[in-house]
């Protein structure tokens, strides 16, 4: 052990050896370390309770080390023991770790006893860096825009210039016409007669009983066809596509970011609803995310994300600025969409951990919707047409396993669909 | 002479009325909108009068048919958990706490769990490579084998979080918060043996 442990202190002497070494010829970074390296060991080791500019967990890092002398005479070396071991420099008696462990609600800081001194200079240098002005969106993002919109713009332009010559195009016929007219006039060519009033078409029409049945079953026919549609549709909400009160994208979360749909809706794993998410769960993620740093459109701005991130906070009540919660909630009326008649019976679990099937099977491309809105029609007639087309999973599911083969016998069948299981009893879903 | 303006003012009304007619058929289909849910048959059949879940009644404090559970009481199925959410808890839980479900472990359905909840962030080998961190989401996850934790720690992070990881006490019922310890602990294993 202690053999080993000096090896490693011999290595590790060496190797800073071999840096000091390095930077007395580069010069740039003198005695400083690497802001480069720095940064991916800040991002593994540090970023899940510090940012540079940002109270979190722990507090905003940028220029600690400055900030450090001058506010408590504190060095280097008093950093180092407090990385390495924050609670022995607290126990130790030292005022200002004391003052920050209770600023900062004792939370213990990690100690990171495996970072070396040529290591911690790099994460220093890290943080040394002046801050980097966010880049005004400038020429790029708006060459970049104007790109992607040119496309069915000088589509537009094309299609107006076809319109505009066929447009001139059928002038010139008609002047065409009306000269040739005027020149055979002039020549006195005779022209076919006009052609004799005849009865008018209405008149000719109302004559003739046949063709006015016809119409009439015609116009039967197709207004019945029209009024059974409307009838059809009521009480279908398929489309439905209300305005929330916090702009949630399903597609950011589920689609850019891959987030499982029962992590958020974790109840549709074990009950009847899915359940709308509470708060907490938003908390999760956006304790640290507070900003939004993904594509935009002209419509979804980063102004617009960021402000409805500060909807959740308003809501669940969090400070953002102290990193605490304030206890001063307000729910947030969440606006149903999917939502079954009261006389018909649905559970999520069966359908989600028994039938395993996919979230998107019922609600559609949900990963890719920026508005949530109802893909199916909920209707009886498409959850039946599901049950007569879904095979029930029976492999590995020991409970299934003696109703299965029964059943199989039967109706002499090898895979049973959800029907034949008795999924189309009124009583399975009315009662 | 006089037919023939009869018959120019129909020509003329004839485009009016098909353009009439466009427009109510507009208007009416305009009615349907997808901003506000259609209308229903017989509505009382469809909302009885039971209070539906997350629903908005005066009766209730707040307004909320969701509620907290009542002070002093255990919900069914739930149980007390004897550590506080402190740094002392924390050490407690970590010497202390065992795993009761540890004759049932089914590694399986605690990676089913797993990489719904934590996957996302601590990645499915548990390095602390979720999708979220390669994506600089969330940063600073680290690697399981990067600290010092026992089966019960991590329960007890899982119920309470800690620093910036939130409690997933609601997403997860004990036995899956203990399945799922043991199979962080068993990554973990994986991890520290390489």
């Amino acid at each position: 052990m202690t053999h080993s442990l000096r090896l490693n202190s011999i290595r590790n002497s060496r190797l800073t050896g071999f840096f000091f070494l390095t930077l007395l010829f580069s010069n740039l970074w003198a005695q400083d370390g690497d802001p480069a390296k720095g940064k991916s060991l800040f991002n593994t080791n540090c970023a899940a309770c510090h940012q540079l500019d940002k109270k979190m967990t722990g507090p905003a890092l940028r220029n600690v080390e400055t900030r450090l002398s001058e506010t408590a005479g504190l060095d280097r070396t008093w950093l180092y023991a407090w990385i390495r071991n924050s609670n022995a420099v607290i126990k130790s008696g030292d005022a200002y770790a004391n003052k920050i462990y209770a600023e900062y609600n004792n939370s213990a800081m990690t100690a990171f006893p495996q970072l070396s001194d040529a290591e911690l200079n790099d994460i220093l240098a890290y943080t040394a860096q002046p801050k980097q002005e966010p880049v005004v969106p400038a020429a790029d993002p708006g060459a970049a825009g104007g790109g992607t919109v040119a496309g069915p713009d000088s589509n537009n332009i094309v299609l107006a210039g076809l319109a505009l010559l066929f447009a001139l195009l059928a002038i010139g016929l008609l002047m065409v016409r009306q000269t040739l007219h005027r020149f055979a006039v002039a020549n006195s060519v005779e022209l076919p007669a006009e052609k004799p009033k005849s009865t008018p078409i209405w008149v000719a029409f109302a004559q003739n009983q046949f063709l006015v049945l016809v119409t009439a079953i015609f116009l039967l026919l197709a207004s019945g066809y029209f009024v059974y549609g409307y009838l059809m549709q009521i009480g279908v909400d398929q489309g439905y596509e209300p305005v929330q009160p916090i702009h949630y994208s399903h597609k950011i979360h589920a689609g850019d970011n891959k987030i499982d749909c029962n992590y958020c809706h974790s109840s549709a794993r074990v009950s009847k609803h899915s359940g709308i998410p509470s708060l907490n769960i938003c908390m999760n993620c956006h304790k640290s995310i507070y900003e939004y740093k993904g594509p935009t459109t002209a419509e979804y701005t980063k102004e617009f994300y960021d402000n409805e991130i500060k909807k959740l906070y308003k809501a669940v009540g969090w400070d953002d600025a102290n990193q605490v919660y304030t206890g001063k909630t307000q729910p947030v009326k969440w606006v149903r969409i999917h939502n079954l008649p009261d006389f018909a019976y649905f559970n999520h679990s069966q359908h989600v951990t028994v039938a395993g099937i996919e979230c998107q099977t019922c609600h559609g491309p949900v990963q890719e919707m920026e508005i949530m809105s109802q893909f199916a029609p909920l209707t009886m007639g498409w959850c039946i047409n599901c049950h007569r087309q879904t095979n029930v999973k029976v492999a590995d599911n020991a409970y299934y396993e003696k109703i299965h083969n029964e059943l199989s016998k039967k109706y002499g069948v090898k895979e049973l669909t959800a029907a034949q299981m008795g999924g189309l009893e009124c009583g399975k879903c009315h009662y | 002479m006089i037919y023939k303006t009869l018959n120019f003012k129909t020509r003329l009304k004839r485009p009016t009325k098909v353009l009439a007619f466009f427009l109510v058929a507009l208007s009416l289909a305009s009615c349907q909108k997808n901003s506000r849910p259609n209308y229903q048959y017989m509505p009382n059949m469809y909302t009885s009068v039971g209070y539906e879940t997350y629903g908005e009644y005066d009766i209730f404090a707040g307004g909320q048919e969701a509620m907290a559970p009542a002070d002093n009481t255990i919900a069914r199925g739930h149980s007390l958990y004897g550590y506080e959410n402190t740094n002392e808890g924390y050490d407690l839980a970590k010497a202390n706490l065992t795993n009761p479900y540890s004759e049932t472990v089914d590694l399986a359905r605690g990676k089913a769990v797993y990489d719904i909840y934590c996957a996302i962030c601590h990645g499915t080998q548990g390095k602390g490579d979720g999708y979220l961190m390669t994506n600089e989401k969330i940063l600073g996850v680290p690697s399981y084998d990067a600290r010092v934790i026992t089966e019960g720690s991590v329960y007890h992070v899982i119920y309470f979080g800690k620093n910036t990881m939130g409690s997933y006490a609601n997403q997860m019922n004990e036995e899956e918060r203990w399945q799922v310890s043991a199979y962080v602990m068993s990554l973990r294993d994986a991890l520290t043996q390489n």
